[in-house]
């Protein structure tokens, strides 16, 4: 419990770089990290399947595109890029401060997190329940992901010229 | 609580930063909230397996719509030569 506790506070801080670092890539990183850092924690929690979904793409896949959007731009000059930081310090230094303040209402109030929870399920077995259960979702992500795709092509395609 | 906290995060980069870059970090941000919810309930409910297919789910529409988000931001980078979202008033429509 100590270990997700841990895992739980560097979640929220390296996110909370992620957002308020004002290098892109370095936003990109932050990211991945704190997709391998929930990772860990649906491990702890017992999730091994998600977690390794989680791991492989968000912290995999996504980063990959992250940096290559990042690469495909290009940076500001030097004067422009200070004074943007200066506005972007000015606009997210309330973040913390909204953190802490929400942290501190939240241990105040003591939100009723004993909820009467349901009956266990009777399916243990994630393969089951995604393969036989839930058959219509996967055809969801099949189709989403085909629209994915399509929507690649289109949009990464070249421009045409007068010459083609 | 700590979910509270990411969509705070979210939330708050969405709505401040001018970079469409930026918005789609704390888009990912949110959607890493969310993902912790839905765990964070199968294992208080004990519906786990439920859980892990819902954030398998989640995850797959995730890639959709960060690689789609993607294209978007580079054919408006090739546009207007800058992530301000602010350009986005001077396109047509």
């Amino acid at each position: 419990m100590m270990l997700l506790s841990v895992l739980l506070i560097l979640l929220v801080l390296i996110s909370l770089w992620a957002v308020m670092t004002p290098l892109l890539l370095r936003a990109a990183i932050g990211l991945a990290a704190t997709s391998a850092l929930l990772t860990m924690i649906m491990y702890q929690l017992g999730a091994p399947l998600a977690a390794v979904f989680e791991l492989s793409v968000c912290a995999g896949l996504i980063s990959v595109v992250f940096v290559s959007v990042v690469s495909l731009t290009h940076r500001l000059p030097l004067k422009e890029f200070m004074k943007r930081r200066q506005s972007r310090i000015k606009r997210f230094v309330f973040l913390p401060l909204l953190l802490v303040a929400a942290l501190a209402i939240m241990l105040t109030i003591k939100l009723p997190f004993s909820l009467n929870l349901p009956a266990a399920d009777k399916i243990s077995d994630v393969r089951v329940m995604l393969w036989n259960i839930r058959r219509i979702d996967l055809f969801g992500q099949i189709m989403a992901l085909l629209a994915g795709v399509y929507g690649v092509l289109i949009l990464f395609q070249g421009r045409k010229t007068d010459g083609d | 609580m700590t979910f509270v906290l990411l969509l705070i995060e979210g939330f708050y980069c969405v709505t401040v930063t001018y970079n469409l870059f930026r918005i789609l970090i704390g888009l990912e941000v949110l959607i890493k909230a969310v993902t912790l919810f839905v765990i964070a309930a199968g294992y208080l409910s004990g519906h786990l397996a439920l859980a892990q297919s819902i954030v398998i789910t989640i995850i797959v529409i995730e890639v959709v719509v960060v690689v789609v988000a993607a294209g978007i931001i580079l054919g408006f980078f090739r546009e207007f030569d800058s992530l301000n979202v602010k350009n986005a008033r001077r396109m047509k429509g």
